[in-house]
């Protein structure tokens, strides 16, 4: 049996770029392989990945496995798979962190079930339990009701990271390490998928991911038309219109713009929930938010327990009055 | 068109927070005093296996494993329009992990033979984790596409189109595959009264685990390659200061003033 040891982090790559995702993903790497006493390895999966080896030891990596096929150019699970099946073969980590992102929530389980093992989704906090120096992966679970720690069976120990969960380190850009090119020995008839389309529903403005300040509502906005008024104070401060399920699942607004478990889980510098009470899978999308404003009719709602500020009222009446001072405040 | 749908009965994920509660000498989670419900991930798949019923006609096998799982509650697909209901129902099967549910559905999978499309929610309300559906696909050697939010049929493949952050993917893919369904797919319809009185009439069958060819040791608590070490709730301050008045155009000016003093504004 081949020995385990080291910690692995799958960079994604996407249109040749890395995603911030895997320098979180390096910075937790890093942390647990100085305590664990090994070696941290970035591994580069895509179509001219090669040239993003060195940024990867930047970030804090000691040697980097790339793989770099034109057959990789689009992230196709089948393909991801079997790349990625050869290369831990090959590494034989003790721990493999991947992201919770698009591709990631496909590319892990397929991984994890073709090597034997199972994977933690989206952990929130990664470390090394100090007597079996095994990896105490915790993760939320019902929908943010709680958080699970598990520990893995077999190896490798595998996990998927949240978004923004993990901070990244400054990147060095004298840091040197060892980068080694692995083939990808594919065919094109390995991919059973074809992708025949990406569709980007554009989104005017600053994108939700990107913005400090996101004004998000809820089911009691009760209409597209509602949304505008969260729109005119978004614009006020520059930032951008989100919601919960409801108004998305409703077609008042985008689905791209929905916060949540299963939405886009942000941490702006200021969140306004909007006629949103709050429901667990709501909050995993909002409560990385460094300060949380809420106006709800409900006083006992769920969001005031994660709110810093709050107004118990109709938002129909509180919003506009709201905004209006909002606008002298910011005048003056 | 033979349509395999996995759905799971769990704990109702829409009740308020303040009835959630965890039995710590038993990492047991439950919503007091409301009853469990068919996952709602699992419910727009059933959903997107009848919207593929009605343009292509066939078969919907619904699929659930669980350890005394309500009639009640696993019924529901029956009612919304599936046609048969398979329980993968013993004690045997008591805290899976995502690595021994899917080998056992996987297997009943094999045991029913003829299928062109499993389908599954994208993840479930209470492990959140979206790992079983993809995991039967890599056990039945079949390729997968997570998260759809449409599905059409024609001959011998799916067009599917899947959810992405910044809107979806138009993906092929040859059939027999695994597909997970996301809420995008539309909300799922409710049962008639007709669907309800048909689904009395149908006696599930159940499957123990010698009867889908797997050793006790493959299942359950006994199967697991994750260990749960510990369930806990995050707990919050609750420090939220409210801005008040006579009125509520008072309170909101109010709350202006306060972001302003804090320096947040």
């Amino acid at each position: 049996m081949a020995e385990y040891k080291g910690i692995a982090v799958y960079c994604e790559v996407k249109d040749e770029k890395m995603l911030p995702i895997a320098a979180e993903g390096l910075g937790i790497g890093r942390k647990l392989a100085d305590e664990l006493g090994q070696e941290l390895a970035a591994v580069l999966v895509g179509s001219n990945a090669g040239n993003l080896a060195q940024q990867a030891i930047a970030h804090g990596a000691d040697r980097a496995y790339v793989v770099d096929d034109p057959l990789l150019k689009d992230c196709q699970t089948d393909a991801y798979v079997s790349v990625m099946e050869k290369v831990i073969g090959q590494i034989t980590p003790q721990v493999l962190i991947m992201g919770q992102t698009d591709s990631g929530r496909d590319l892990a389980p397929r991984l994890a079930f073709r090597l034997g093992v199972t994977v933690t989704m989206d952990c929130v906090d990664l470390a090394i339990d100090s007597e079996s120096k095994r990896l105490l992966q915790t993760k939320p679970v019902y929908g943010g009701n709680a958080q699970a720690v598990f520990t893995s069976e077999s190896n490798p120990q595998m996990v998927t990271i949240r978004t923004k969960a993990m901070t990244a380190l400054e990147p060095d850009a004298s840091r040197k390490g060892d980068i080694t090119s692995i083939a990808a020995d594919l065919q094109a008839s390995d991919i059973r998928t074809k992708i025949l389309d990406k569709v980007v529903e554009e989104v005017a403005g600053i994108k939700i991911e990107d913005a400090e300040v996101v004004v998000a509502g809820g089911r009691g906005i009760g209409s597209a038309e509602g949304f505008q008024q969260l729109e005119e104070l978004a614009k006020m401060l520059k930032g951008a219109v989100g919601a919960s399920r409801p108004p998305c699942d409703n077609g008042w607004l985008p689905d791209t713009l929905q916060v949540g478990l299963t939405g886009k889980i942000i941490a702006p510098e200021l969140y306004f929930a909007i006629a949103i009470s709050g429901s667990s899978q709501h909050m995993s999308g909002c409560s990385g938010s460094k300060t949380i404003i809420a106006i709800n009719k409900d006083a006992e709602a769920n969001i005031f327990r994660q709110a810093r500020f709050g107004v118990v009222g109709d938002w129909k009446k509180v919003l506009p009055a709201f905004n209006e001072k909002v606008k002298e405040l910011l005048a003056s | 068109m033979n349509i395999v749908v996995c759905v799971k009965q769990v704990i109702d994920p829409e009740s308020p927070p303040s009835i959630f509660k965890i039995d710590a000498a038993t990492n047991k989670a439950e919503m007091r005093g409301v009853p469990p419900v068919i996952d709602p991930y699992g419910e727009f798949a059933v959903e997107a296996a009848l919207k593929v019923k009605e343009a292509k006609g066939g078969k919907i096998t619904v699929i659930s494993l669980g350890v005394k799982l309500s009639r009640e509650v696993v019924k529901k697909p029956l009612a919304m329009g599936a046609d048969e209901l398979i329980l993968l129902d013993d004690e045997a099967y008591v805290r899976g992990d995502s690595w021994s549910t899917a080998t056992a559905l996987a297997a009943a999978i094999q045991k029913i033979g003829e299928y062109d499309l499993i389908l599954c929610g994208r993840e479930a309300s209470d492990t959140n984790a979206g790992q079983t559906g993809p995991g039967i696909a890599e056990i039945l050697g079949l390729p997968c596409v997570t998260i759809a939010r449409k599905i059409d049929v024609t001959d011998g493949s799916a067009r599917i189109e899947r959810v992405t952050s910044d809107g979806y993917d138009v993906i092929e893919v040859p059939i027999p595959a695994v597909i997970t369904v996301s809420n995008e797919i539309g909300e799922p319809r409710y049962p008639t009264i007709k669907g309800i009185m048909t689904a009395k009439k149908i006696e599930p069958v159940i499957w123990k685990p010698a009867d889908i060819s797997l050793d006790a040791s493959k299942v359950g608590t006994a199967g697991q390659r994750t260990r749960l070490k510990k369930l806990f709730q995050p707990v919050y301050e609750g420090k939220c200061e409210f801005a008040e008045g006579d009125s509520a155009e008072e309170a909101a000016a109010n709350l202006a003033l306060k972001l302003r003093e804090s320096k947040i504004l």
